[in-house]
């Protein structure tokens, strides 16, 4: 199961200090697990809420120092792709995954895949035994969406005021966090769907 | 694309005022009241959401406006559901208006609705309900209900038994194995949709119902999987891909083993013996009674199977139905989307049919042959390295029973895979998963493991960030006795192996001579047929074929303009957290022998380091722990190695250049050169040190630095003095060509500042540290007991020591006996 959808930061926020990343949206699937451990029974939902903010803050972190790093080390100036140019800007995404160590934030091991397209990074975060090659395919696909979509690529701030079509668009293609595995009719069915929506 | 604009609208969100935030509140009731809901209150609760999203602090909405969102959850406009459900997903219930798990509208719930209930979900028991009724709702479902709700219940009930198997009831088990078994096997073959094979003119009596197609356009010829298309897709075809996305997911949490099984699996067991009597063929809801008149390649080989028991018999329909995608995958897809599904499959078919024959052992005999030819299939394409992985792990599982040949696959991932796919990071990501999970089998079964350190670091030389994490865990494993000193040298010049790694990609690119552009040296120097050597030993595959070179220190200045490349830089970074690792599992199986050779190969590479400004500081200090460590640890590896110890104790240079070890090196000669360490120590080695020790001292100590270095360090120098008395110590007669020389430093200093050392308050210490050293010489046999104290004062035995004990029991008798 995919453990939760980010999307965040991986460019200098004057806001925030050096390594930190500013979160545009963020999906946690499924119960909080920290009901069903020991260790948190006694937390109120308030707390629970906290907490979780505070993991996927964590994973944030994590992931834009990943992103920081694969892009000193490549050393190709960065491209900046226009609206209209989706398909060119993902391509010359930047992608990789990074081990969430078991405890950091996560009680278990987990793999969280990054695709950073300029200043934004889109991350999802899977459990170890997930079908990664699955996985990175429908990231791909709703990072291509999300741009689309909410004119990622251009001034706008839809992401933040529009934060619904993402959920539309999580809940065809990652309902509840379980990836699918959709041949292209599928695919064009359900993406048929996300389009009806995002027209209204 | 991140813009001031949004940095300020979430500037806004959080830093929104009181007062305003309850006006916005009592607007947004107000609207919720009303009829028909437009686009301004669809705005106002975008505006909600941002703003309760935009902090980590939960803001607790008023009981009215809780109210009014309530009902938009069961909503027919879907924005308003969604909306809601976010919102509310943000916020705390108002404790008594918790969603009620137990509403009889649940055949209604919606996919958002579904999703607040999760996060809301307090406790086993919600979860436990919450399932409970959606198996209700599937098992007495109408066939003309809404798709929605059918199709993410799968979903739902994945993500509960991820946190909490045992919400599912034993009947609960056995209704879902029955329909997973359905859905995946006997999905209707025709096309959903009302797509039909007539032209414009046929009319509705004459439409045949349309067979669906293969990825490469061929009509199928068995059972629907998530590999064939169609133009519309029927209910069940659905439930096949929902199926099937979360069926290795029910297998490993309900088909474990019994030593690694849940609670529901373990009240599985006795239900077998029961539900054998009750044959499952007879229920009405399990079609496998209508079984098309399809000829199933696949399935007609266990014809059998209706007879088993619902756990297995998923198990024997989810065998079936990877076997059928290994075949699909073999097809030409004719769009890349599906291609790329196409591996994914063959990774999920494998893992499943991996978790079943683990499972059942006897199925290995059947899969054997398939996986065999898949990976005859696929082991020449590098594109198809991901998929090789669980190929591997399935011949690591069950390639010991089945008395298989694993060689070619161990080829492959240590050999090729590292070599050539060094730069892909999700490869390098699950590569590395791969040996870490299996560390014991592999060590255990697979010589090639150890010997291929020289390829698996490629991955670290070329992307350290990512992957020094999983080098953490790993390197202990590769630490073997007879590659040790080749690995210590390979670590060293990680950052060679990485530049190396650049050159050879950018010598695969890039023309033979740039015109008119900047040429690398380095690149000259990778394609000159003289030079190319250097650079083979570096991209060597496996460990045996030598230490390392000779002309390494050629190999460090041909890339001497690499040390500021970002990516030979960063790996540099992570070289010395690793040699720590390194050291700490060597010094578990090195004997003296190997101790001895690992401290020459510290002296000598201490010199012979690519010349990154920090790098070598960095390796010296780990040098300098390392080799205390190992003295501590064997003290008569001093004695042994006396003669190189000197050599480097009695250079000069040295001290300005390595004065980290130098200062370790010394203390360890002044520590340990003793006949307490080792017998073999006599007063002429003693005396030989000494008066290597004494010529260097006095060289730094009478005359200025050489040009271009800067004073000693202070260490140095004290640590030599001390250095000089512990001898002294052992050896009386060179007692007073110690005292003399502390006496003149004395004398020397009292005139003013000194050439070889600038700062006063070091000066100070070190004169300090002199008449301290040179009182204490003046008794003898003071300064050997403390300079050289016998192995009982430096290694107390407490209660095991005569002198100690008795004291010790006396005070405990006397304490237990006293009874005030």
């Amino acid at each position: 199961m995919v453990r939760c959808f980010l999307i965040h930061t991986v460019c200098p926020v004057s806001a925030l200090s050096a390594g930190e990343s500013r979160l545009l949206f963020s999906r946690v699937f499924g119960p909080d697990e920290g009901v069903l451990t020991e260790q948190h029974r006694g937390l109120g939902p308030e707390e629970r809420r906290l907490l979780r903010r505070e993991k996927t803050a964590v994973v944030a972190r994590q992931v834009r120092s990943a992103v920081s790093l694969s892009r000193e080390a490549s050393g190709r100036p960065p491209v900046e792709a226009v609206p209209g140019e989706e398909a060119l800007a993902l391509q010359e995404a930047g992608s990789g995954a990074v081990r969430l160590r078991a405890g950091d934030p996560f009680p278990e091991e987990m793999s969280a895949l990054w695709l950073a397209v300029q200043s934004l990074g889109f991350t999802l975060v899977c459990e170890p035994h997930e079908n990664l090659p699955l996985a990175e395919g429908t990231l791909r696909n709703l990072t291509r969406h999300c741009l689309e979509h909410l004119h990622m690529l251009g001034p706008g701030s839809e992401v933040l005021l529009r934060s619904d079509r993402v959920d539309a668009l999580l809940s065809r293609l990652l309902p509840h966090g379980q990836l699918l595995f959709l041949n292209h009719r599928f695919a064009q069915s359900l993406e048929k769907e996300v389009a009806a929506y995002m027209a209204k | 694309m991140y813009s001031h604009g949004s940095e300020s609208l979430i500037k806004q969100a959080r830093d929104i005022q009181e007062a305003e935030l309850k006006k916005f509140y009592r607007r947004l009731a107000k609207l919720l009241q009303g009829k028909e809901l437009g686009h301004e209150a669809m705005d106002s609760l975008q505006r909600l959401h941002l703003i309760l999203s935009a902090t980590k602090f939960t803001r607790t909405l008023p009981a009215e406006l809780q109210k009014g969102l309530l009902p938009l959850l069961s909503s027919p406009v879907e924005q308003l559901q969604l909306l809601s459900s976010a919102v509310l997903r943000e916020t705390l219930p108002l404790s008594g208006e918790e969603l009620n798990y137990t509403q009889e509208d649940v055949l209604q719930l919606n996919s958002h609705t579904a999703a607040l209930l999760l996060s809301q979900a307090g406790s086993r028991a919600d979860l436990s309900s919450l399932c409970a009724q959606l198996l209700r709702s599937l098992e007495s479902r109408q066939s003309d209900g809404p798709t929605h709700s059918l199709m993410q219940t799968l979903p739902i009930l994945n993500t509960i038994i991820t946190h909490s198997p045992e919400c599912l009831t034993e009947d609960h088990l056995t209704l879902l194995s029955k329909k997973i078994v359905d859905w995946l096997r006997y999905a209707s073959i025709t096309q959903g949709g009302g797509a039909s094979s007539g032209g414009f003119f046929t009319g509705p009596r004459s439409r045949q119902p349309v067979p669906t197609a293969e990825l490469d356009g061929t009509v199928s010829g068995d059972f629907f999987t998530v590999l064939c298309v169609g133009q519309g897709f029927t209910d069940d075809q659905w439930m096949n891909v929902y199926s099937f996305s979360m069926l290795r997911h029910w297998l490993l949490t309900y088909h474990s083993v019994p030593s690694g099984s849940t609670i529901a699996d373990a009240a599985n067991r006795p239900q077998l013996s029961f539900s054998l009597s009750h044959s499952h063929s007879f229920s009405n809801d399990d079609r496998s009674e209508v079984d098309g008149s399809v000829v199933s390649m696949v399935s007609a080989t266990s014809s059998s199977s209706r007879l088993l028991p619902p756990k297995e018999r998923l198990r024997e329909k989810a065998f079936q139905y990877c076997l059928r995608l290994i075949e699909q995958s073999d097809r030409k897809a004719l769009k890349r989307t599906d291609t790329e599904l196409q591996k994914a499959c063959l990774v999920e078919a494998v893992c499943i049919l991996d978790c079943v024959c683990v499972e059942d052992t006897s199925l290995v005999y059947r899969t054997f042959p398939c996986v065999k030819a898949l990976f005859g299939r696929l082991s020449s394409d590098l594109t198809f390295a991901r998929v090789l992985l669980p190929i591997a792990q399935f011949y690591l599982n069950h390639g010991e029973m089945a008395a298989v040949d694993c060689e070619s696959v161990w080829k492959l991932v240590f050999g090729r895979f590292p070599a050539e796919l060094f730069n892909s990071p999700f490869l390098a990501h699950e590569l590395l998963r791969f040996l870490r999970l299996n560390l014991e089998s592999l060590q255990l079964r697979v010589p090639e493991y150890t010997r291929s350190f020289p390829n698996l670091l490629k991955f670290l030389a070329w992307d350290s960030p990512a992957v020094v994490d999983d080098f953490v865990d790993l390197l202990p494993s590769l630490v073997t006795a007879e590659t040790a000193v080749e690995l210590l040298h390979t670590m060293l010049d990680l950052p060679c192996l990485s530049a190396t790694l650049l050159l050879q990609l950018r010598s695969t690119c890039s023309p033979i001579s740039e015109p008119g552009g900047r040429g690398l040296l380095s690149l000259d120097a990778f394609r000159s047929a003289s030079l190319r050597g250097l650079f083979l030993y570096l991209l060597r595959t496996e460990a045996g074929s030598g230490d390392t070179i000779d002309r390494l220190s050629t190999l460090h200045e041909l890339l001497a303009e690499a040390a500021d490349w970002p990516r030979v830089v960063q790996c540099a970074q992570t070289v010395p957290v690793l040699l720590h690792i390194f050291f700490s599992a060597v010094v578990m199986i090195a004997d003296e022998k190997l101790s001895a050779h690992l401290i020459l190969v510290m002296l000598e590479r201490s010199s012979l380091l690519l010349n990154i400004p920090t790098y070598i500081k960095e390796i010296h200090r780990v040098f300098s722990c390392h080799l205390l460590r190992l003295c501590k640890l064997r003290p008569s590896l001093v004695v042994d190695q006396s003669h190189e110890l000197l050599e480097f104790a009695g250079t000069t240079a040295n001290v300005y250049s390595k004065d980290e070890i130098y200062t370790h090196v010394v203390w360890a000669l002044g520590e340990y050169l003793s006949v307490s360490s080792d017998s073999r120590c006599s007063v002429r080695l003693i005396t030989s040190c000494f008066e290597a020790l004494e010529a260097v001292l006095f060289e730094i100590t009478s005359s200025a630095p050489p040009p271009g270095a800067a004073c000693p360090v202070p260490r140095v120098i004290t640590t030599l003095m001390s250095a000089l008395a512990k001898l002294a110590s052992r050896s009386h007669d060179l007692i007073p060509r110690v005292s003399l020389f502390l006496s003149k430093l004395r004398t020397v200093t009292r005139g003013g500042s000194v050439a070889w050392c600038t700062d006063e308050e070091d000066l100070v210490a070190i004169v300090m540290r002199g008449e301290e050293l040179w009182s204490l010489l003046k008794t003898p046999g003071v300064a050997q007991s403390v300079l050289t104290p016998p192995p009982h004062v430096t290694t107390p035995q407490w209660h095991r020591d005569t002198n100690l004990s008795m004291p010790l029991q006396l005070r405990t008798l006397t304490s237990l006996t006293h009874t005030q």
